[in-house]
């Protein structure tokens, strides 16, 4: 059996990887106005440079924030054994938000303001994510109830939010507006580097610790009898799930159902296993997120829809259907 | 050294009433040991103290002479096995996903090694799982879940053995074969701490009854001395019916 296992780990994640892969190397080369091969073949402009320095740092961030999503997603479910813990769920997608709105209206600079507006985003995210975690803790709320607080926390983040867009300049609420349609957009690849040196070793650290997150997805009682430390698992995982659900939404904005679509439709497909369930959760996040930018780019090319939107207009349907068949 | 002491083991919950009063008790050899009493009486609070789940606010729990809540948790866990009353129905895996988890405090590691699947067919063969190994835990009956938490429990090869009503949900049939497993685990070494409701089960079976009442010990001893009728009936409030056979095995009934 714990051959089947490794093999069954192997090839999952052989193929997660090899999505992700196909993905990342096709996506750039199709939708937007089209490109002329020849002239990319040829590395000449503007072709090239397109590819270059708009196609592929979008691709890669969005294989980043999509890994980072999906994996925060199956990280959530497991910690709080509820199917629909997600980082919008819990608040923490628009606390992460309420952070970034905050310091684009209150900053003089732009809101391409990265580490302001990172660091912003990521103090919300885990402001809220300390928030649940210690209800849970102090009061041992059921996961049920965090839910409901992270529906409540979702509600007062996304009003204060209308609140200082209403109250912005209009050349600020243009910015907070752009910031929270969400979307994957060209970026230096400097912070493409940085992001991936955030977010890497956490994917790493959530891959290391899947056995005992099965474990934790037994209940406490259970996980201290068999010498897991539940609390302090728990206490880190949050971290770890906010700091890639903080660190990419100050980039991207918020992008709906990628926590929650990816993780149920691989965990139908893989089973729940997060020895095979947390790479696939990863890889396949990352390859849907590029997936649904390229769908994003070319369905009304050569306008653009935001990437959220298509991202809910897929995960909408699917979520609708899981609260019909839980 | 005792294989397990308490000592003035004090526990009460924030806000309420104090649950277990000074408890004391050692225990030197392999044993059964029933823990009976009535709702309320402190005996799950009291395994969930001896498995390390909660700490006490006074008193000690040792296990070959050291405190437990000095230990390191896979360390404990390696000396004694909880199994608490259920575990959450929806877990989605299978009986021997479940069962191997009692190998979690052998190591961290990403899979199980030779020794934890020897480890786990040993408990699958003891707790009679076979026919179940693939089977989704969540489709079983209360009575196999059971079992197979039983199972899970025998995987992590622990010496004692902490049990929270294991034959709540099992037919007789079952529940006759489980109290029987509890004797050979004993004959093999082990020390299986049981709370029970079943008090006939318990005076035919445990080599020894602690008997709790409002956070006491009001009885400690084989059931010949601790199960007579005018303790249980100070303790259960209801007249209870005492038979000893030949061999010394205790048969009551209760009831008016």
């Amino acid at each position: 059996m714990a051959v089947d296992l490794h093999r069954r780990a192997r090839l999952v994640l052989a193929v997660s990887v090899l999505a992700a892969a196909i993905a990342a190397a096709v996506c750039p080369f199709l939708g937007g106005s089209g490109m002329d091969y020849g002239k990319l073949w040829r590395h000449e402009s503007p072709d090239w440079n397109i590819f270059v320095n708009l196609r592929m740092p979008r691709t890669l961030l969005a294989l980043l924030t999509g890994a980072a999503l999906s994996g925060a997603g199956t990280l959530f479910q497991a910690l709080l054994r509820d199917a629909l813990a997600t980082p919008s769920s819990l608040g923490v997608s628009a606390a992460a938000s309420l952070g970034a709105v905050t310091a684009i209206a209150f900053y003089s600079g732009a809101e391409s303001a990265f580490p302001v507006v990172w660091a912003a985003a990521l103090f919300g995210a885990a402001a809220v994510m300390g928030l649940v975690v210690a209800l849970g803790h102090l009061r041992r709320f059921s996961s049920f109830t965090l839910l409901l607080t992270g529906i409540a926390v979702n509600g007062i983040c996304t009003s204060l939010v209308l609140l200082l867009h209403s109250l912005a300049g209009i050349t600020k609420s243009f910015q907070i507006t752009h910031w929270l349609i969400g979307g994957v957009d060209a970026i230096e690849y400097s912070v493409l580097g940085l992001l991936g040196l955030i977010v890497l070793p956490v994917f790493i650290w959530l891959l290391r610790l899947s056995r005992v997150l099965n474990v934790i997805s037994y209940g406490e009682t259970w996980a201290a009898g068999r010498g897991v430390d539940f609390r302090k698992v728990t206490w880190q995982g949050f971290a770890a799930g906010t700091l890639l659900v903080g660190t990419t939404t100050a980039v991207t904005g918020p992008i709906a159902f990628v926590g929650l679509l990816v993780p149920h439709l691989l965990r139908r497909i893989v089973g729940a296993d997060h020895r095979v369930l947390m790479p696939a959760s990863i890889f396949g996040g990352g390859a849907f997120l590029v997936i649904c930018d390229t769908i994003s780019r070319s369905a009304f090319a050569p306008l653009e829809v935001p990437v959220g939107v298509t991202t809910a207009l897929l995960g909408g349907p699917f979520f609708v259907w899981l609260l019909w068949s839980r | 050294m005792s294989l397990l002491s308490i000592d003035e083991l004090t526990f009460a919950y924030p806000g309420r009433g104090t649950v277990l009063a000074g408890i004391s008790a050692s225990v030197n050899e392999p044993a059964v040991i029933a823990i009976a009493g009535p709702n309320g009486a402190g005996k799950s609070t009291l395994l969930d103290l001896l498995a390390g789940q909660k700490r006490p606010q006074s008193g000690t729990c040792k296990i070959n002479g050291a405190d437990i809540h000095s230990m390191r948790r896979e360390e404990l866990c390696r000396l004694a096995a909880h199994v608490p009353q259920s575990l959450p129905g929806d877990v989605p895996f299978t009986v021997e996903e479940v069962i191997l988890t009692g190998r979690i405090p052998y190591g961290r590691g990403l899979y199980e090694n030779e020794d934890d699947h020897a480890a786990m067919e040993l408990a699958i063969k003891r707790a009679r799982l076979d026919a179940f190994r693939g089977r989704l835990f969540s489709k079983l009956s209360g009575g196999e879940k059971q079992r197979v938490l039983v199972a899970a429990a025998l995987c992590q090869q622990a010496p004692i053995l902490l049990l929270d009503e294991p034959s709540a949900h099992l037919d007789p049939e079952n529940e006759a074969q489980l109290w029987e497993l509890f004797r050979s685990l004993r004959d093999c070494g082990h020390l299986i701490l049981v709370v029970t409701h079943h008090l006939a089960l318990a005076a035919q079976n445990a080599d020894r009854v602690w008997l709790l009442d409002q956070g006491r010990l009001a009885a400690d001893g084989p059931p010949s001395e601790a199960m007579r009728p005018p303790e249980l009936e100070r303790v259960f409030h209801v007249p209870f019916h005492w038979h000893q056979s030949a061999e010394g095995r205790v048969f009551l009934t209760y009831g008016r």
